[in-house]
């Protein structure tokens, strides 16, 4: 089935891009000035101590064989020990993963939310002042990137309106019942809203910065598409049946134009991830890309590539869902 | 009192020239009357006027739409929209584009029954396929199944007829529904329409540019000339002494 | 017309000469630095530590915007920082410009096997979280202005790359291109001579977003201190040092925020204010 072997080839161009990214950030890395075991020892520490700590962690052999170590190990499952973290990178990285998830696809959905009405209101009340303020407000939040509206965030809701929190994950004095590090989905399954509240408060803010360049692009993109299907016969036809403009546009114009929309997004979600990273560090959020610059400032070698390997899982990961998701929507594509 | 009388109608673009000039017509209960004119003479606007879906950069400026002795112009948009999507029907032009791509077919003809009309879904669900067997549509219950982008323009057409009729509108208006077929199928399709009227006594605005289409099935006709009625006669007058290049 | 739309964009004039205005005044302090800031960015008062801006009581006139924990002049390490921020803006804008375009109009314009290892280099490229990226980038290499630009060139080169293949491939589908080429000229000739003229539009808007994002980035990387060292002033090590006492000084980081909100703001809208003037020339 045709199907079948796209995914198979998608699979292995994936698999080839992955290897691409492992080399070149084990190779890259270790041109790195500033030796990570002399960081993490006391002054005073002996040449012995780093010699030994050195072999420890393997990084005197050369290097395509630490590669191939390290290579093995993956295969294996295990992504080596991090430095200043003393524990296996991969449960570390595991450990942290669920924070950055939840806090990403909130702000999926946020925007997903904001810019969808924004694009539903802008096409009902088209060629119309309301539209040309949704237009300049797109305009404005795409020339931001979300570290600045992070800023602006915390200034107005951390000092002006103290409403939401501005920092971590979750206030620190709370005893948290949990079994897994997904917060947010079990606070809510085990029916503890008092603390689904807090947790929610903490996440507000930063998922809301990140939210706004995608809320934009989905608002920008799902207008342009909405207003070009409110133009075709089928649309017409169905106003002339009686349905008032608000309901032709959900229910004709808006299935058709998702289509084309939902490809971009696929890729700018992936972009939003990547902004976890700083917005983390600004929140003070406890996720993967906060322990991703600590690991860089630190030079946590196998913590690096742990953590670089796994964002490129997710984003190429995220990449194949939404050639599946589009290929499987498209009933031309489906019977076709 | 015809059904449809339009009085004094002028539409022109916003901020721009006009598009029709003081249009007067009228369309009786039962009657098939033609409207004429170059591509561009302003024929489809006419349509669109009554049925609401003029493009959003042109307006209307004076004068009235009556159906039935209510003139919409006058009535508040949600007011007007149910009227309209009670009473009449459009047969479109383009059986390519005016079906949703994404939506099997027994729907898009019984949704409008359902929900603007109120009807049961069973009664819709039957009038659909009485409908596609009346415009000889052989196995109907496999089409009411199908996706459009799975049949030719030919049967599309069809169905689009086969669904502006199932409401039992009082007015149809068909914009140039025989100009995107092969000449072949235009016979068969305007035999159908014209048999559909007949059965029912639908009230039909025919809008063309072929004056040979007109012949065979309408009874009057109006000829429209850069936005403006210039003939208005039986069809049977205007062949025998027509007045107009 | 009864377009409300149409009404806001009759104001584009503005929106192309208020930020150039903006950006134009920042190149001027950045310039003149030492003459415009009333104060050294670098003396530390601790008798002077943690005072408002002037509008506030307890204020020092003196002292315009206020000062840090420190007791450093907020409003003149904003100006002196300015320095950094341009010249980041424009040095690495230039040779991200360079190195993408270049590239880029390679790949569209011979095609072939250039463009196949081109495009696969663009999507392992691409693969990479360009924060997490331009971060590991600054740690490899030893912190400084040329890492930072350094850092950027490498990281961003692929957006020139893919805008002008596209824009190479689609211009060299064209008829003036192929009577070029049956008048004689060279494979290379043509692509410098014919389409890089009607390609430079495009370079000039993309390299205008360019300079507001490496302001970005830079900002960015000084946050996470990793920028260049630390007793330079710049926006981003500022607005650092002010989220931690925000709550006692919030003025530390308000107002390096206000200027690279406005800077980044100004170098979007001019890039789409000359995306627009330029586009009904181009087609």
């Amino acid at each position: 089935m045709a199907l079948l072997r796209t995914l198979l080839l998608r699979l292995m161009t994936t698999a080839i891009t992955l290897l691409g990214v492992a080399v070149i950030v084990f190779f890259v890395i270790r041109v790195v000035p500033g030796n990570p075991i002399a960081m993490m020892l006391p002054p005073g520490a002996t040449a012995e101590d780093i010699a030994r700590l050195t072999a420890l962690y393997g990084l005197d052999k050369p290097i395509p064989q630490q590669f191939l170590i390290w290579g093995l190990g993956v295969l294996h499952g295990d992504f080596g020990t991090s430095i200043t973290l003393r524990r296996p990178v991969l449960d570390l990285v595991l450990g942290r993963l669920p924070a950055t998830l939840e806090l990403s696809v909130m702000a999926l959905v946020f925007a997903i939310l904001i810019g969808g009405t924004a694009a539903l209101t802008g096409t009902r009340l088209r060629a119309t002042r309301v539209e040309g303020a949704i237009d300049i407000a797109h305009g404005m939040a795409l020339s931001v990137p979300d570290f600045l509206w992070g800023l602006l965030l915390i200034v107005v809701f951390g000092v002006v309106f103290p409403v939401f929190q501005i920092s971590g994950r979750v206030t620190p004095s709370l005893q948290l019942p949990f079994i897994t590090n997904f917060y947010l989905v079990e606070s809510i399954l085990r029916l503890r809203f008092d603390l689904t509240k807090d947790l929610l408060s903490h996440m507000f803010l930063p998922s809301v910065a990140l939210a706004i360049p995608l809320a934009a692009i989905i608002g920008q993109l799902l207008k342009q598409c909405l207003k070009e299907t409110m133009h075709l016969d089928y649309v017409t036809l169905a106003r002339t049946q009686g349905y008032s403009e608000a309901r032709v546009i959900w229910r004709q114009a808006l299935p058709n134009a998702i289509l084309p929309t939902l490809t971009l997004v696929g890729v700018q979600f992936t972009f939003l991830i990547g902004g976890t990273v700083i917005i983390e560090r600004l929140f003070s959020y406890e996720g993967l890309g906060n322990m991703a610059i600590d690991a860089v400032i630190n030079r946590d070698l196998p913590l690096i590539q742990g953590i670089v390997i796994l964002f490129a899982v997710i984003f190429t990961g995220v990449n194949l869902l939404v050639d599946l998701t589009y290929a499987a929507l498209n009933p031309r594509l489906r019977h076709g | 009192m015809n059904y449809l009388s339009i009085r004094n109608l002028s539409v022109r673009i916003k901020g721009g020239g006009p598009l029709l000039r003081d249009v007067s017509l009228e369309v009786a209960a039962g009657e098939v009357r033609g409207l004429v004119g170059e591509s561009g003479a302003g024929k489809s606007m006419i349509g669109k006027a009554i049925l609401g879906i003029l493009p959003k950069a042109v307006e209307i400026t004076s004068g009235e739409i009556r159906l039935d002795g209510t003139d919409l112009l006058t009535l508040p948009p949600a007011a007007r929209r149910i009227k309209v999507g009670a009473t009449c029907a459009l047969i479109p032009q383009d059986p390519l584009t005016a079906l949703n791509p994404s939506r099997r077919i027994g729907p898009q003809i019984t949704d409008r029954l359902v929900d603007i009309l109120g009807w049961a879904r069973s009664k819709a669900d039957a009038r659909a396929m009485a409908l596609l067997a009346e415009v000889q549509i052989t196995d109907p219950a496999r089409v009411l199944r199908q996706y459009p982008h799975e049949l030719s323009g030919g049967m599309r057409q069809r169905i689009l007829i086969a669904s502006a009729f199932a409401a039992e509108p009082k007015l149809i208006v068909a914009d140039e529904p025989t100009t995107a077929l092969d000449v072949t199928v235009q016979k068969q399709i305007l035999k159908l329409i014209a048999g559909l009227q007949a059965r029912r006594g639908t009230a039909l605005l025919f809008v063309t540019h072929d004056l040979g289409v007109v012949s065979k099935v309408c009874q009057s006709l109006s000829v429209l000339y850069s936005g403006k009625v210039v003939e208005d006669t039986t069809v049977a007058d205007f062949f025998r002494a027509p007045t107009h290049p | 017309m009864a377009d409300g739309r149409a009404q806001i964009r009759r104001s584009a004039g503005l929106r192309l000469w208020l930020p150039a205005a903006w950006l134009l005044t920042l190149l001027v302090v950045a310039i003149f630095a030492p003459w415009v800031a009333p104060k050294d960015p670098l003396a530390q008062d601790l008798f002077s530590g943690g005072l408002p801006p002037f509008w506030v009581h307890g204020a020092d006139r003196s002292f315009l915007l206020g000062t840090d924990s420190l007791g450093r002049d907020v409003l003149s390490r904003i100006i002196f920082g300015t320095r950094i921020a341009l010249s980041v803006a424009l040095i690495s804008g230039v040779l991200t410009c360079a190195v993408g375009a270049s590239l880029g109009l390679l790949a569209g314009f011979y095609r072939g096997w250039v463009d196949t290892v081109v495009s696969r280099f663009i999507d392992i490229w691409m693969a990479f979280p360009p924060v997490l990226f331009s971060i590991l980038l600054i740690a490899v290499l030893r912190p400084g202005l040329f890492s930072i630009i350094l850092a950027i060139v490498v990281i961003d080169w692929t957006r020139f790359a893919r805008v002008i293949r596209a824009e190479a491939m689609t211009q060299g589908a064209m008829d003036y291109v192929a009577s070029a080429r049956v008048s004689g000229r060279g494979k290379f000739g043509t692509m410098v001579r014919e389409i890089l003229p009607n390609v430079l539009p495009i370079i000039v808007v993309l390299l205008t977003l360019e300079m507001g994002i490496a302001v970005i980035v830079e900002a960015i990387l000084s946050f996470v201190n990793l920028s260049i060292s630390t007793d330079d002033p710049t926006w981003g090590g500022m607005i650092s040092e002010g989220r931690t006492s925000i709550h006692q000084a919030w003025w530390v980081l308000v107002f390096p925020l206000i200027t690279l909100f406005l800077t980044v703001l100004s170098f979007s809208q001019l890039g789409e204010g000359l995306k627009d003037r330029f586009d009904p020339v181009l087609r």
